[in-house]
This record gives structure tokens, sequence and C-alpha cells, in this order.
């Protein structure tokens, strides 16, 4: 079990969260006309890597805000939490 | 009563509380703070057990928890417990256990004829032999090898006992009390670390139990008994004995086994059995020790053979004699501790050792005791059926390959002692890479992948000076990394004997023309023989010979046979050990009972329930409930030996007809504030949001991104910036947390904020002809007439001085309202509109009901929206907005989604008008068509109209609203039912919806 270090709380245990994908993923702009290509690439596909990955990870079992972690995905090393408007 | 093999003195049982016990329907005696293996040699019993495969006689092996063949049942009926470790089972009054895997005895087992029959039954025979006819394999050959080969009897009655969990924090976790553990908990706890010691066993002390050692001028164990004593009285150490940290998990989360009643005599009813620990440890400290590895040689798994080292735990701990004739066959210098112990104790020992000779001490002591050796010597084979009682010795020539004048000598008992594999399960969990060391023949840790660290002889540091100096070094290091206090404890001094020459030969070789069974892994029965096989067919990778010979997959993890596996492995193929590499090691280090990883979570406990504040009403007035994710809700209001269907039945028409009350609490309800809340509505639903006036509400559907309908539910407008938001019961968690991605992660910019008020409101919807004289009444204070509060409008009143909410809403499909008021006046709220609405034959009414006027009324719910269908699946074309985004809208132009025979949503009713159609049920044109018959839908929700007084059912079907007239048929193989159904609309009662405007 992961121990994750919410930016508004501190550390709590991976059960008080939920994953929530690919930090990088950039919803498009709405009502923005866009290729299907463009739109498959948002909803469907995602890079799997080996290794670093900057995630979104929502603490719902407890300040219940989103923010996004570094996290090395065949270790489970995590380099760093940060708030949603904050940069690595 | 006299226990033969129990010495006059010693140990450390208390001799002073006789303790009777049963084994396989016999009584003996032992003495509290005896194992039952310990009780059982002190009587003389060996023969504990039959082998897993060939029924082979066997005995104890080890004294603890590498034991692989002393499993043992215990008691009977719900208590009943399979598999029990003998050497981990602590003795207790009227403790009854009893050997497995045998039939009718232990000594006379019918399955024995499996080792007379072995050479047909080789590794990989069930796979070679049970493959043909294939469907004999479930019918014949599974069950009755099952039978054959079966360990324990699993108990069939629900566990009597309790199991709790316990969350713990520390900065530093010492695993294993021998004298490296004790050393790094002292050293971090004097240095102001938090401290968990954790023992497996039930006393303290690791090898210094058994240890002629001094510490300090101190003998080994009396220092043990003082430095627990201090560590117990430290503020910031807790110290627990049987507790086996059987897991090491990601970041340092350690899982810990703790054994808390059934080693008590008199146990209180409420002590739970065991604890499962959850321990979260800035750093780990594995003082794990090592086990001793036996030899391998012809019939090396009689009973009475058994480890050196376990025979000298129990003359030590528990003053027992393993026989009285023994035999130590040894490669190494450690097993002469235990010749030593039986010479002192007035047992001749002969010591048979593979080695030309050594110049330890240790050996000089044994001279000087004038104990009988020979070396360059070794066991070929022994006899005896259920004990050993001879060995034939040989001498060995000088390739090891051969023996020489082999001659039988007489024994009662043999100790092996073929090195020591340090315990490296929990690094090697830890994602430690480990190292082969080839000065002791064995894997240690490596470099530390998480925060852990292996010390003494876990690491293969086997002499005691080393032991206790990595002990304290790395507990002050590690700790001063956390507390920064820099307090250094002094290492005290230590004197022990010098026992670490070894030779590496293990494997004795077979005598010219001898066949005899060498064995490897003693639970699983495996042998030379077998692994030599698996590598003439051409298994390599060390996974694969253990798969294909079952090599160290038994409940025992081959504590004590992998490294002999490994090491015959890369003796056959000409590889160094590290060249073969070992198979993973994973948790749990040694078995946990599935009621402590459950713990307190069964039955009801098994999750929250959640009750709505009329809970006790409901129940007071006959509901039967009905599990609605976490909810309860009533199902329906049973009257006297009515059925279900008939409740229902009679429940929805007294609401077509009069008027009807239902609690719908359990509905999510989530308060949107914020001057965007217009526009984030707009957004997150598929209809425009902008103009909703204030005071009205409006159905809304929303939409994942991949345009399949997610949840839908009405929203009403409180006051400009402020909308109340329902959601359906089983969404009501996934829409918030949907609705807080969009504003934190998408739309940060959006001024909006969003809080779950599910529980803060209690809800009854009031349904039926009379709903509207039934709010007038209770209402008094204001006008309720058709057009002051019209169809999907919203009041705020005061029902009898309490403020309440009212939306007029329907999911009836009747003139219908919603009443909200505060959780805390749910009850007041209910009872009050039962009394005023008895006069127009008010009746309570509960989801079957409920379901049943939704179906008939074409109405959508979880059994249409189950994640693939799109709105115009669901007759909902009309809520999409051609004039706005939304989320999902871009998905919707997606050619699967514009496909014009997409299944969509109609109405079925049987032709026969009788015949209810089972939920879930294929649509096909032909029931008579071969397999497989095309589907072109299934039966999404099923009721009894009591509109129409027949079933009626709704499906999503294949270009369904092309079919509506046709005559299909549903089949539900489950039910075994076959029913021609004619295909209508969806809205099957008032289909132009002009009774919730009315």
């Amino acid at each position: 079990m992961l121990e994750i270090k919410c930016p508004y709380c501190g550390k709590r245990s991976q059960n008080e969260f939920s994953y929530g994908g690919d930090a990088d993923i950039k919803r498009p702009e709405l009502g923005k006309e866009i290729s299907d290509k463009e739109w498959d690439d948002f909803v469907y596909f995602r890079k799997n890597p080996r290794g670093k990955h900057l995630e979104l990870w929502h603490h719902v079992a407890g300040c219940r805000q989103w923010f996004k972690v570094s996290r090395d995905t065949s270790t489970h090393e995590i380099f760093k939490t940060l708030k949603l408007n904050e940069e690595l | 009563m006299i226990q033969k093999y129990r010495l006059d003195k010693g140990g450390f049982i208390e001799r002073n509380k006789q303790i009777s016990f049963s084994f396989n329907g016999k009584k003996y005696f032992g003495y509290e703070g005896d194992t039952l293996a310990s009780a059982l040699l002190a009587n003389g019993v060996h023969l504990v057990g039959r082998s897993f495969k060939y029924h082979r006689p066997r005995g104890f092996i080890g004294a603890g928890v590498e034991e692989p063949n002393a499993k043992v049942q215990l008691y009977s009926g719900a208590k009943t417990e399979p598999n029990a470790v003998a050497t981990e089972v602590e003795l207790v009054e009227g403790l009854v256990a009893k050997s497995q895997n045998c039939f009718p005895s232990v000594s006379f087992d019918f399955g024995e004829i499996n080792n007379f029959l072995s050479k047909f039954f080789p590794a990989g025979f069930y796979y070679k032999t049970f493959m043909w006819p294939k469907n004999f394999w479930y019918k014949i050959y599974e069950p009755v090898i099952r039978r054959a080969a079966g360990l324990g009897v699993a108990p069939l009655k629900p566990d009597p006992d309790r199991y709790e969990h316990k969350f713990e924090y520390c900065d530093v976790l010492v695993v294993g009390s021998g004298p490296s553990g004790l050393a790094s908990a002292l050293a971090a706890a004097k240095n102001g670390a938090r401290v968990i010691l954790a023992e497996d066993k039930s006393r303290f002390g690791g090898s210094l139990l058994t240890d002629e050692v001094t510490i300090g001028n101190k003998k080994g164990k009396d220092w043990a008994d003082e430095t627990i004593e201090q560590l117990k009285k430290m503020p910031n150490v807790i110290v627990k004995n049987r507790s086996q940290v059987f897991g090491y998990y990601d970041h340092n989360m350690m899982v810990m086994f703790e054994r808390t009643k059934d080693h008590l005599q008199n146990p209180n009813k409420y002590t739970p059995r065991q604890r499962l620990w959850y321990i979260r440890a800035k750093e780990v400290i594995a003082s794990t020790g090592s086990i001793e590895r036996p030899l391998v040689f012809g019939n090396n798994d009689r009973p009475g053979i058994m480890l050196a080292s376990a025979a000298k735990e129990y003359l030590r701990v528990y003053g027992v004699l393993v026989g009285k004739k023994p035999i130590i066959f040894t490669n190494n210098d450690s097993a002469y501790d235990t010749a030593i112990d039986f010479k002192k104790n007035g047992i001749n020992p002969l010591v048979i050792d593979v080695r030309k000779d050594s110049e330890s001490t240790i050996i000089k002591e044994a001279k000087n005791l004038k104990i009988e050796i020979r070396f360059s010597h070794a066991i070929a084979n022994t006899k005896g059926h259920l004990r050993v009682n001879s060995a034939t010795i040989g001498k060995l020539n000088e390739k090891k390959s051969d023996f020489q004048n082999l001659e039988d000598v007489s024994c009662d008992c043999i100790c092996v002692s073929g090195n020591w594999t340090p315990t490296v399960h929990l690094s090697s969990q830890s994602g430690n890479r480990l190292k082969f060391d080839e000065n002791i023949n064995a894997f240690i840790p490596n470099q530390s992948r998480q925060n852990e660290s292996t010390v003494g002889s876990a690491k293969g540091s086997f002499s005691l000076k080393k032991s206790l100096e990595e002990g304290f070094n790395k507990g002050f290091e590690i700790s001063n990394k956390i507390t920064k206090k820099n307090i250094k404890s002094s290492i005290p001094t230590s004197n022990d004997r010098s026992n670490d020459k070894h030779d590496k030969f293990w494997c004795m070789p077979l005598p010219k023309n001898k066949n005899y069974k060498r064995c490897v892994d003693f639970q699983n029965d495996v042998y030379v023989s077998d692994i030599e096989l698996a590598i003439r067919e051409g298994f390599r990778s060390i996974e694969h010979v253990k798969r294909y010979t079952t090599l160290g997959m038994a409940t025992d993890q081959g504590k004590t046979s992998n490294l002999n596996g490994l090491q015959l492995v890369s003796n056959i193929e000409k590889k160094i050990v590290p060249e073969v590499g070992h198979t993973t090691f994973r948790p749990p280090y040694t078995p946990v009972t599935i009621g402590a990883i459950v713990g307190r979570e069964v039955g009801k406990y098994y999750r929250p329930t959640r009750k709505s504040p009329m809970h006790l009403w409901h129940k007071k007035n006959n509901a039967v409930f009905v599990d609605a994710g976490l909810w309860l809700r009533p199902r329906y209001y049973k009257q006297g030996q009515e059925t279900l269907h008939e409740a229902a039945k009679r429940e929805a028409t007294n609401v077509r007809n009069n008027v009807g009350i239902c609690d719908v609490t359990s509905l999510g309800k989530i308060d949107i504030k914020g001057k965007d809340s217009a526009e984030f509505l707009n957004r997150v639903y598929t209809n425009a949001w902008m103009k909703l006036p204030i005071g009205k509400a409006r159905y809304g559907v929303m939409l994942r991104e991949d345009g399949v309908v997610f949840d839908d539910g009405t929203t009403t407008r409180i006051s400009e910036n402020h909308f109340h938001m329902t959601t359906t019961t089983a969404q009501a968690v996934n829409v918030l947390a949907h609705l807080e991605y969009y504003l934190q992660v998408v739309w940060p910019e959006l001024d909006v904020n969003v809080l779950s008020t599910t529980e803060q409101w209690a809800g009854a919807a009031l349904a039926g002809p009379n709903s509207r004289n039934l709010l007038t009444k209770i209402f008094p204070d204001i006008d309720v007439s058709n057009e002051a509060l019209p169809f999907m409008g919203f009041k705020e009143a005061n029902l009898f001085g309490v403020p309440a909410r009212i939306f007029r809403i329907s999911f009836s499909g009747e003139l219908a309202y919603e009443i909200n008021v505060e959780s805390g006046y749910g009850v007041f709220m209910w009872e009050k509109v039962m009394e005023v609405g008895k006069e127009m034959d008010i009746e309570p009414y509960g989801t079957e009901a409920l379901s049943t006027l939704r179906i008939e009324m074409g109405h959508v719910a979880g059994s249409e929206i189950d994640g693939r269908t799109i709105p115009s699946d669901l007759s909902l074309d009309g809520m999409l907005s051609k004039k706005k985004d939304f989320i999902g809208k871009r998905s919707l132009d997606r050619q699967g989604f514009i496909d014009s025979t997409r299944e969509k949503i109609v109405g079925v009713v049987p032709l026969d008008k009788k015949t209810m159609i089972p939920e879930g049920s294929h649509l096909v044109q032909d029931s008579k068509a071969s397999l497989p018959n095309p589907k072109l839908g299934h039966i999404s929700a099923s009721c009894w109209s009591v509109e129409h007084n027949n079933p009626f059912s709704l499906a999503i079907l294949k270009d369904g609203k092309k079919k509506i007239g046709e005559k299909l048929y549903a089949l539900s193989p489950l039910k075994n039912k076959t029913i021609q159904v004619e295909i209508v609309s969806s809205h099957y009662v008032d289909s132009k919806g002009e009774r919730v405007r009315s």
C-alpha cells in the first residue's frame, strides 16, 4: 500500500485516495472544432510508461482535492506531489 | 505420567503445570510452555504424518516455522483448523490434534501403496497421464487425486472467533529478537526512535535460547531477558512476541500476524484470536536469522531424521531428547553443538562428518569429551519404516562420488546439518535483489530498494560478535537518521564457540546399483530424481523446474528445500548457483488465516450500512428491506401473507388510484453554489441550463467523455447562483467526484463550489392523483395549485413549523411531489404526511412498486443506464442541445454511435399476457435456431403493469423502434423459459405525459 503525501493534508495511506490517470492529458477546449484523431487521443489513448509518470490522484476519503503525483510506475517510488497549479 | 524422553531438568517449560492433550485419539501429557511437537517428542512420538504424494511416513524435521512435515488438524467442528504446524502450536489443556493425509491411520495408511508404485508417479506425472479422455479430468481424475493428495480439512461451519486489525506507525521496525535484533532495537530505542520489536516465537532471544554464549559477562539468555525487560519499560518501544511479520509491501508497509488467543489456557470470551497489524515503518531492520538446511541422502525423510539445530532446541528449550541413540550427520561445525549437548546429558552421539577434519575449537571440545567422530564419512541410506532404526554408513572416496566399506549402524534419530540459509524473504519482498555469497553458499541481501536493512545471520554474519556489532551499529545509524540525537550505546563484549567452518558438499552419492529416494522438498515430496527428470525433459529456468516438480511450492514455501533444489539444478547443469538464480519470494512468509485477513469486516460489518432517518418507522411497519448500494431501502411493506409481487401490485395500484409515499432519502443530493453555477451545469448536462428560472427544476442527463450516459436526475435553481442537484442512489458518490474533477482539474477558472448534502435532507415522494389534495392540507399557508406550483416547480414552505422544500417532480409518471426536510425532522414529516393522508387512503410504497411505476411509464433507470447506452439508445435525443458543447458531445458523432440499427429502448409484452419475462432474457427471432442463436437485444427490466394488468418489460433491442409491432421470442436459459412476445412502445402508460402536468 502506497503512502501518498497529499499537498493539503500530508502523508496518508493509499486507501484514502483514488487514481485519476495521466496528469498531462488536457481536455480540448469546449466548442473547438477538432479532428477525430485529436478527440480519440484525448478520450482513449494513454501512454503506459514504465518509469516516471505524472498522474492525478483524488483525496476522496479526505479533503477531496485533486492533485498531481510524480511516481515511478515500476518501483512505486513517489518523487513529488504537487497542487494542480504547481509545476514539476 | 512418565514422559520417557524428558530430561529431569533444563528447558524453559513450567514443570509444575502438567497439561493433557490428545494426538490421534491417544492421551498424552506435556507441560505448559511446550509446543505440540516438543510434547510429542517428550513422549517418544516421531511419526506425525504422511507425505503429500507417496504417503511416506514422516516425522518432525524442525522446531519452528521451517517445519515441512508436521502439519496437523486441530480440534473438530467449527473450531477445527487444518494444516496447523505442530512446531508452532503451543500446548493448552485439552488440545486435540490428529494427523492429516492418511487413512485409516498414520501408522497404517492405504495411500502408502503410492510409495511402492512411485516409479509411475514421477514429476509431471499428472500432466502426462490424466490428459485423456478430456472429460475424465473433472469427473474422475481430479476428485480422486484431490482426496489422495489432500492436506487438512477446511471447517464447514462459520468461524466462531473474533479477529482484529490494528494500524501502527514507527520509526524502526525490528523483525526478530535474536542477538542482532535485540541489539538493533536497544540501540535505536536508546537513541530516541519509536521502535517496534516483533518476535515470531513465544520466547524472545532467538539463538540465545539455545547457544552456549556470554554477552557482557552474562549468559546469552539472561542478557536477552534483561534487554527485553529494559525495552518493555521504555515508552517509545512496543515489544511483541507470537508476532510474525509476514509481508513487506510498498513504501514500508509491513504486515504482522499476531497470535493472541490459542496459547491461553483460559481465554476471555472476547479475546480476539488473532490480530493483523499494518505497520508503516520509516525504517525496517530485518534480523530474521537463518534456517539450517538438511543434507540429502538415501531415505533421508524417515521419522527420527531432523535438523541438528532442531534437536538442540528441543533439548535446550524444552528439556527433551529427540532420541537416545543419536547420529549427528554434518558438513560443518555448528552441528557439534548438538553433539556436545547430547554428551553432556549422558547420551553418546556418533558424529558423521563429510569433511576430512576440522581444526575449530568446537571440534577440539568434542574430542576432549570423547565424542566418537568419523571424518570423511557419510550416510548412504537409512532403514526403519515408521521410525529410523539404522543408518548405512560408509567412507567417502576422494572425489566424494562413492562409498567404501558400507556398514549398518543402529540409531533412533539422525540429526543433520547441511549449513545455514539466511532468511532473506522480507528483504527480497522489499525489492532487494539478492546476491549469492560463495563463502556461505547461500543468497544474502544486496542493495536495498526501500528503507530496509538486514543484520545478523540473515545477512550471513554467523558469529555472535558480528551479529551484535551489526545490530548495535545499524540500530544507531538508522535511528540517528530520524532522531538525530547521537546517543550511541556501547557494544557489550561477547564470547561464543567459533563454529563457522564448513564444507560445500551436501548431496550424498548413491552406492552402486542402488536407487534410494533422496528427498529435497519434504512437504511436496520432491526427490533428487524428480529434479533430474525435469532437467532431462528440457526445463531450464528455475521457475519452470519449480512449477514442474512443485519444488518449494508447499505451505512451508521451501524454507528447508529451496536452496538445496537450486544447488542441485546448478550441479546438474554445471552452472554456478547465481546463474541459476532463485525463485521469487512472495508474502506471506508463513501461512495466515483468512479470519485475520478479513478481521472484523464480516457479515453485517462487511461494509457500512446507510439508513434513512425514517428507517425505524419502515421497520415498525413491516418493511422488507433491499440493498441499494450501501443503503437499506424498503422494498415493500408486507401485509399478512402477501408475496413481493402481490405487495408491489397493491402499492403501485394505490399510487395510480389514490396517493402513495416513498422514502427517497437515498437519492444523491449535491449543493452547487457560485456565480458560474449555471454555466457549469450547462457544460455537465446535455441540455440547456442558462435560462432556467429561479424556483424551477429541470431534468438533466450527464454523459461521460466517451458519450455513454453516466447519470440522470433533476436540478433545481434555488436562487440566482444556488442549485440543488439530485443524482441516482447508485452514482451519487461518482457524480460528486466527477464534478470535482471538472471544477478542479479542467475548468479551475469557474467560480463554483459543490458539496454533498445527501445526508442533510430527508426526502419523501408523494405520488398519485390525490397528492395535491394532500399537499394543500399539509401546507395550508401556501398555494399549491397547478398554476402556482406547476410541473417542475419548486417552493420553500413551512411543514407544521418545520422548514421544508417542495419539488413538483415525478418518477412514477403520476401527479407527484417531493418534500425535503432537514434529516432530523424526517420522521416528523413522514408521520404528519401519513396522519393527514389517512383520509385519502395513503399507503407507503417501496422500491418494487417504484420500479413498477417507472417501468410502465418507460422512464429509464440503472438497468438501462448500464454504462453501454448513449442518449439516442434511450430515446433521450431530445435532451441533447444543438446550440452548446457539453461533456461527451464530440463522441456522439462517432461512427458506431450514429449507426441507425443500434440497440434502442422498447417495450415488450408477452403474447399470453400472463408470463413474466425474466430480466436478462435474450430477444431472438427464432426460438429454435441452432446455437449460437443471434441475439437481437435483452430484457432490462420487468414488472406487472398495474395499469394494463399484464406483464410488461423494457428491453434494449437492435433497431428497436422499427421492430415495434413485431413478434419475437424472449429466451431465458437460466430460468428455462421461452416466451413469445410483442414489441411495443416503451411508454406503456400515459404516453403523452399528461398526468404529471395535471
